[in-house]
């Protein structure tokens, strides 16, 4: 499949090679022949990129993983089932203490839960609907939400019954489309968020100031993931340009791109020791990519699932990929060898967010069937 | 931003990637080798021509692609709830029943044409698409032109064949109809959700060079051999392997199955003893070490015997600058320079001049990422060397020797009756009570530090 080029609108936009000279000032820019050399030259970089990638490209994971023990039955069950959500469930995340979460759904309600009791311990109605990101703050008193509102606002946890939580509310972030992603860095004082309008940004919560944000994807980036890595300064997105995107995150850069799916990338999880990251898709498949070696490295797919991926996290140790899929399914996968290990089935809808607990005891999906599920 | 409903029937670009998949697999069951085996199915009295049962769709399908039967009865249902397939019996209920029902291709897949209305022109993609379709059309028309010769041969036959028709009819229609105006509690399958506009079009996208200059930096990167790279995972996976709950269990127990909190009691953040395997863990690395509060306590406490404590001590107040309040940074800036950086500081550290120098320049005008290149200089001298020595150390050894192994907790003798579920204060709760503590601790003179329980 020839990959897509993007394209520019506004022909003032085209940079000219050649010094402007008094002639051109006047003259206009023929629009194609300046497109047709710039996709030239873009595509012949392309796949010269591609033949350095290949050239150290030795050997397949799947190869390098025949000397691993094969993995035995896998039994995973239901252990909570949280009901409380008018409508879809759009997202989730964890608390810190393993066992609260936070969820949002389509008609702007944002719940925590001590998953453990399933009691529900703070509710809040959004202004808006389509709440489509939700995070837990790291300290455990404040979560962060957004979606149709375009922007993506803090509230703080408050215990006392007669308080209500919607006063407390704080805007941090706020794009031009909407919010499909929102992520507290190591501390409750930065948000890191992704939207519809294509873009990334960095806020610093306290001030609701932009402190960098991150162009690069040409369509909206649908999802992100902070890098666990020793200096903490990357994070991965994915888009409906088909890209995964790796940022710094103090300059704004991108450092790396991979573009190997053949559609909408819905999730980004970074493999626990901050070497690879995995991407799930509309195409129906999930995809391994190394950033050492700066290529993808495994495809997780089978001709028997047919429908896009929501969302992908990995088990404590990597060996894990749990998938949802949008035929109301999870599927779990020997990282690995590249296999399917297991396919759950249980929810009466898709699924549309999936978090492993982060002690790795449990995962977590919501799904548009109103409910949530903790497996174990 | 609109949000596309069932009403407009359109489909979306992230259903055309489902639908080109479920066209192959009709295309693959209706292959007249290698297909499914169509034959008459009764209906009560009638015949049906060119039918297939439920549980030839299973078997065909476990069959193909090697899956169990819960799976292909599950794939079977996306099917027959997406119209490709119809059933015969019962046709309100587009469920796939592993059993003798009988069901049918739809001839004019509605979920295609659907799709082919809303098509946006895409180049490639029409292209390809209209591949599948003449492809699929094929086949159809092949199975549609032998129902009409037949129907066509034995017209002077019995009203049983245009009574099979209009049955047919009748339940083509029901399905469409089904999809399209689903009944209140089923779910509509054409609901997509949010669309997400084809910004190919209608958005300013980047500048060609913007790829072009990510291309030529990448042409420039250093990558490393797969073989190593892939060699990596193993051995993370393995090491790992043992404290990964789902995949080895966790002892005492996991919470979420026995309803036992041990575990989590057992590991919480600061215990008087803590687990084996927790220990452990800080010998994977230095960053598993650091994010252990207990493991960064005991650290602490070596390097205060090898008098290098204060490289910690700063890299700690470096982090509270990264990540902490923008309003805050120049204060934390000066303190910084002024307990480790300034000739004679109580605290000072050994930075390079190179280093020094530049941090120095910097902190004229402070930023966050100001102590950056200081602060990932005494992060990786701690991690060559002290750290190291630290996993050699009686301090650490001890440590290791008195962690605590729990027992597995044996399935309760009565397993049918369910443990109570305790609940545990939230960190919100236990964040508030310690600032009304420390407030009137502040009062009183005296200095309370209230951790977080859980």
């Amino acid at each position: 499949i020839p990959m897509q080029t993007y394209f520019i609108l506004s022909y003032t936009q085209v940079k000219i090679q050649s010094p402007p000279t008094p002639e051109m000032a006047t003259q206009e820019v023929p629009l194609n022949e300046t497109l047709a050399h710039l996709k030239t030259e873009s595509e012949t970089l392309k796949s010269k990129l591609e033949e350095e990638r290949a050239k150290l490209h030795d050997v397949e994971l799947h190869q390098v993983a025949e000397k691993v023990e094969g993995l035995g039955q896998f039994v995973m069950k239901t252990r909570r089932t949280l009901k409380g959500h008018g409508n879809k469930v759009l997202c989730m995340d964890w608390c810190k203490d393993k066992r609260r979460i936070v969820s949002s759904s389509q008609d702007g309600k944002v719940i925590v839960w001590d998953a453990f009791t399933t009691n529900k311990e703070h509710a809040v109605t959004m202004p808006c609907t389509w709440v489509m990101a939700c995070a837990y703050a790291p300290s455990g008193c404040a979560v962060a939400c957004g979606g149709l509102d375009n922007k993506c606002s803090v509230y703080p946890l408050s215990l006392d019954k007669n308080e209500n939580l919607a006063a407390k509310k704080k805007s941090v972030a706020m794009h031009t489309n909407y919010l499909s992603a929102c992520s507290f860095t190591n501390s409750d004082m930065q948000i890191l968020t992704s939207s519809g309008d294509g873009t990334c940004a960095l806020w610093d919560v306290e001030s609701g100031q932009l402190l960098q944000s991150f162009h690069g994807h040409a369509a909206d980036v649908l999802c992100l993931d902070l890098a666990p890595s020793e200096t903490g300064n990357t994070f991965v997105s994915g888009g409906c340009d088909k890209k995964a995107n790796v940022w710094d995150m103090r300059s704004g850069q991108c450092i790396q791109s991979f573009e190997t799916h053949e559609s909408d990338i819905n999730s980004v999880r970074y493999y626990p020791s901050g070497d690879a990251f995995a991407s799930g898709s509309d195409d129906a498949t999930c995809r391994l990519y190394d950033l050492r070696a700066d290529r993808e490295v495994a495809i997780y797919s089978k001709d028997s699932i047919i429908f896009g991926v929501s969302s992908v996290d990995f088990s404590l140790s990597g060996r894990l990929l749990f998938g949802g899929y949008n035929d109301y399914t999870i599927n779990v996968w020997d990282v690995l060898k590249g296999t399917r290990v297991s396919i759950l089935f249980g929810h009466e809808n898709r699924v549309s967010t999936l978090r492993v607990s982060p002690d790795g005891t449990a995962f977590c999906t919501g799904s548009w069937d109103h409910t949530l599920r903790i497996w174990a | 931003m609109t949000i596309n409903t069932l009403a407009k029937g359109g489909c979306h670009r992230e259903q055309m990637a489902c639908f080109r998949k479920m066209e192959k697999v009709i295309v693959a069951m209706q292959d007249p080798d290698m297909g499914m085996k169509m034959r008459n199915q009764r209906l009560l009295i009638t015949v049906i021509p060119h039918a297939m049962t439920g549980h030839d769709i299973i078997a065909w399908l476990t069959h193909k692609y090697r899956i169990s039967e819960e799976e292909s009865l599950h794939l079977g249902n996306m099917l027959v709830k997406y119209g490709y397939i119809y059933p015969l019996k019962e046709p309100r209920c587009l469920v796939l029943r592993p059993d003798e029902s009988p069901y049918r291709f739809q001839v004019r897949p509605l979920t295609i044409y659907l799709a082919k209305k809303n098509i946006r022109k895409q180049g490639e993609l029409m292209e390809y698409e209209k591949e599948r379709y003449s492809l699929l059309h094929k086949r159809i028309n092949h199975t549609w032109d032998f129902v009409v010769m037949q129907a066509r041969e034995q017209l002077r036959a019995s009203k049983q064949r245009r009574k099979a028709d209009r049955i047919v009819l009748e339940c083509q229609e029901q399905a469409y109809w089904l999809i399209n105006r689903p009944p209140p509690g089923v779910n509509n399958v054409l609901d997509t959700g949010l669309e997400r506009p084809n910004n190919f079009s209608c958005r300013v996208t980047l500048v060609s060079d913007f790829i072009i200059e990510a291309c030529r930096k990448a042409l420039g990167r250093n990558r490393v051999k797969s073989s190593i790279c892939l060699e990596g995972f193993l051995k993370y996976s393995e090491q790992y392997l043992n404290h990964d709950p789902i995949m080895q269990g966790c002892l005492p127990s996991n919470p979420w199955i026995s309803d036992d909190t041990a575990h989590w009691t057992m590991n919480a953040e600061i215990v008087p003893v803590p687990t084996r395997l927790r220990v452990e863990r800080w010998s994977f690395s230095f960053m598993e070490l650091l994010n252990d509060a207990m493991g960064r306590r005991e650290f602490m406490t070596y390097l205060e015997k090898e008098f290098s404590a204060e490289n910690l001590y700063f890299w700690q107040a470096c982090e509270d600058i990264r990540h902490g309040e923008s309003s805050k940074i120049v204060e934390k800036v000066e303190d910084i320079y002024k307990n480790f950086l300034a000739p004679g500081a109580a605290r000072w550290v050994n930075i390079d001049s190179k280093t020094m120098d530049k941090t120095l320049e910097g902190i004229k005008r402070p930023h966050r990422f100001v102590m950056d290149d200081a602060q990932m200089h005494i992060y990786f001298l701690m991690k060559k060397d002290s750290y190291p020595r630290y996993l050699k150390s009686d301090l650490y050894k001890n440590m290791l020797a008195k962690a605590i192994v729990p027992q597995e907790t044996k399935k309760s003798v009565f397993p049918f009756m369910r443990r109570q579920r305790h609940s545990s204060p939230s960190p919100a709760q236990t964040a508030t009570q310690a600032a009304e503590e420390e407030g009137l601790a502040k009062g009183a003179g005296a200095n309370s530090a209230a951790g977080s329980h859980f």
